[in-house]
């Protein structure tokens, strides 16, 4: 089976955030980035199917500038098989899921797998996207994936519970814990990946609808009232009185 | 020309969210001296009482049917009702249909819209949140269909007697869903994490899962959902769904009650987007302190029955 994953340059879940340059630009002094927390999932999902089957192949794929090589070269020593990178900042949802579905088209996959979203923008939707626009099916966020004969069994999360699903492929997948166990890089994963191709492709244009004017951080918050816990009532007078949540 | 908004239904009724959506198109329409058009996906009991909220008109489906096209039949309103925005509110259902209706369309798709909608000139500005709520980004809209994604409690509705005019259609046919579903199986608790007014979790600190009747009765009391950390999911004492945070659930209620957990900053980006935060933590220099509203240092096995006890009385 022919697999692609596509994964995010992300900041680490720990990181503070802030911006510079009046509020113009993300501040990515000593940050550090990691693969997008859910698309390693996927990852880990792509190579455990390749094993099970002995036969396949994994492309990764990003869109990002060449910073974002290393976190590519990442994946190839977790054990993906070659790289590419869309030459371009991701700037919108749009313009990501367009430079995806062309790299599919142009190159013939049966399953493309990424996490459910990013951690940086939170967008959720590039899975859909990517599958409306090579007219494939998307199911999402999936917890559970097996393969059998050429039916695909999924659990999806849906509100307040869970769904199974069958389908064929060719499919697109968004990813989340606990489809997969994480792979840790062994030494001759790590030693391959500087040998394994990563091959830079131009992106294609796409009118963005937008225009960034600023970003922000949220406003602190005011104090902590702090209530003794021999008094209680005065925290339920607040609750009633101020947050308004008892009635 | 009008403001779309199409919204979800439950047990025959709108959906909490539905009323956000319409209150930010209403809030959008007045600004831009518009109308609201809501588009209902399902039945309810009542489908003009949306007016209340600031819809002019509502479009019911005469036999509702999910099988359906519903991305070509929004698709031909937005066409023929001359739409240039679309509101939905966020949940998996919508933000399926509002990217697959964005890709048909060539429009442009925003998701995480976390405030009211600014004006400059007659160009719109929205907020979007972004980095699991530790930051905004602000950007103007220049495409001449805008499809926006609004999270909960942004603002609070101008309720009104007035009643939608309500117009009945039908749904096209065009492309089916060539997935098979082969059942849901709902989660036990009856109050849903996401649309919880009020979220009570437990950490570490509650020491183990069977201590948890502290969390649920407390629960019970409020009306409110239940949630956990990471470290509570991942050990197995609570299930995955419960889990709050970065890579897990994302919440947003008026009040969220946190006990036993110490405040990791992956904790903090799923309940940040919440009104008020109570930390009920035994350690004074727990983090979670910076980010609360309240805060008891104290033993939570000593104070979460004394608080259960005082709320049952009051």
């Amino acid at each position: 089976m022919k697999i692609l994953v596509c994964i995010t340059h992300v900041p680490d879940t720990t990181s503070k955030i802030t911006f510079i340059e009046n509020n113009s630009k993300f501040n990515s002094a000593g940050v550090q980035f990691i693969i997008g927390p859910y698309d390693e999932y996927a990852l880990s999902k792509a190579i455990d199917i390749r094993d099970k089957q002995g036969v396949g192949e994994i492309t990764v794929l990003n869109v990002g500038t060449s910073e974002t090589e290393n976190t590519l070269r990442k994946a190839l020593a977790i054990g993906a098989d070659k790289a590419v990178r869309v030459d371009s900042e991701p700037i919108s949802s749009i313009f990501t899921a367009t430079q995806i579905s062309n790299f599919v088209k142009n190159n013939s996959f049966d399953l493309v797998l990424m996490g459910r979203e990013s951690i940086d923008f939170n967008g959720g939707i590039v899975h859909t996207l990517v599958a409306e626009m090579l007219d494939w099916e998307c199911v999402n966020p999936i917890m559970k994936l097996d393969i059998v004969g050429d039916k695909l069994l999924m659990t999806k999360e849906v509100d307040g519970g869970k769904e199974e699903i069958e389908a064929n492929l060719p499919l697109v997948l968004g990813c989340q814990e606990p489809i997969a166990e994480w792979k840790i890089p062994s030494m001759k994963g790590i030693m391959s990946s500087r040998t394994k191709p990563l091959v830079v492709i131009d992106p294609i244009p796409v009118s963005i609808g937008s225009k960034v004017l600023a970003f922000e951080v949220p406003q602190p918050k005011s104090g902590c009232k702090m209530i003794d816990p021999s008094n209680l009532e005065q925290l339920v007078e607040l609750l009633k009185n101020e947050a308004k949540v008892l009635n | 020309m009008s403001i779309l908004v199409v919204v979800e239904t439950q047990d025959n009724e709108y959906k909490k969210s539905a009323y956000d959506a319409v209150a930010y198109a209403a809030d959008l329409a007045k600004k831009l001296s518009k109308s609201v058009t809501t588009f209902v996906l399902g039945e309810v009991a009542n489908p003009e009482t949306i007016g209340n909220y600031g819809s002019e008109k509502v479009f019911i489906a005469e036999n509702w049917d999910e099988k359906k096209d519903i991305v070509l039949t929004i698709t031909q309103m937005i066409s023929e009702e001359k739409i240039e925005t679309v509101v939905f509110a966020k949940s998996p259902v919508s933000e399926t249909l509002a990217a697959r209706i964005s890709v048909k369309t060539q429009s442009y798709l925003a998701t995480n819209i976390c405030s009211i909608p600014e004006l400059s000139g007659s160009i719109i500005k929205i907020k979007k949140s972004i980095y699991t709520g530790k930051g905004f980004i602000v950007e103007e809209l220049h495409s001449g269909l805008n499809i926006l994604v609004i999270k909960k409690n942004i603002l609070q509705a101008q309720l009104s007697d007035k009643l939608a005019q309500k117009q009945v259609i039908k749904l096209a046919e065009g492309k089916t869903s060539k997935l098979v579903s082969k059942g849901i199986t709902k989660a036990t608790g009856d109050i849903l994490l996401t649309d919880a007014q009020i979220v009570v979790s437990g950490g570490r600190g509650m020491k183990g899962p069977e201590n948890w009747a502290l969390i649920e009765d407390l629960a019970k009391t409020l009306g409110a959902a239940t949630g956990c950390s990471k470290p509570v999911s991942d050990m197995d004492w609570r299930p995955h769904h419960e889990h709050v945070g970065q890579t897990g659930v994302k919440v947003a209620p008026t009040l969220y009650i946190a006990a036993g957990i110490s405040g990791a900053i992956q904790h903090l980006a799923g309940v940040n987007s919440s009104k008020f935060i109570l930390v009920i933590n035994k350690d004074p220099e727990a983090p979670f302190f910076k980010a609360a509203d309240y805060g008891v240092v104290g033993d939570l096995f000593e104070v979460l029955p004394k608080l259960n006890a005082l709320l049952k009385s009051a």
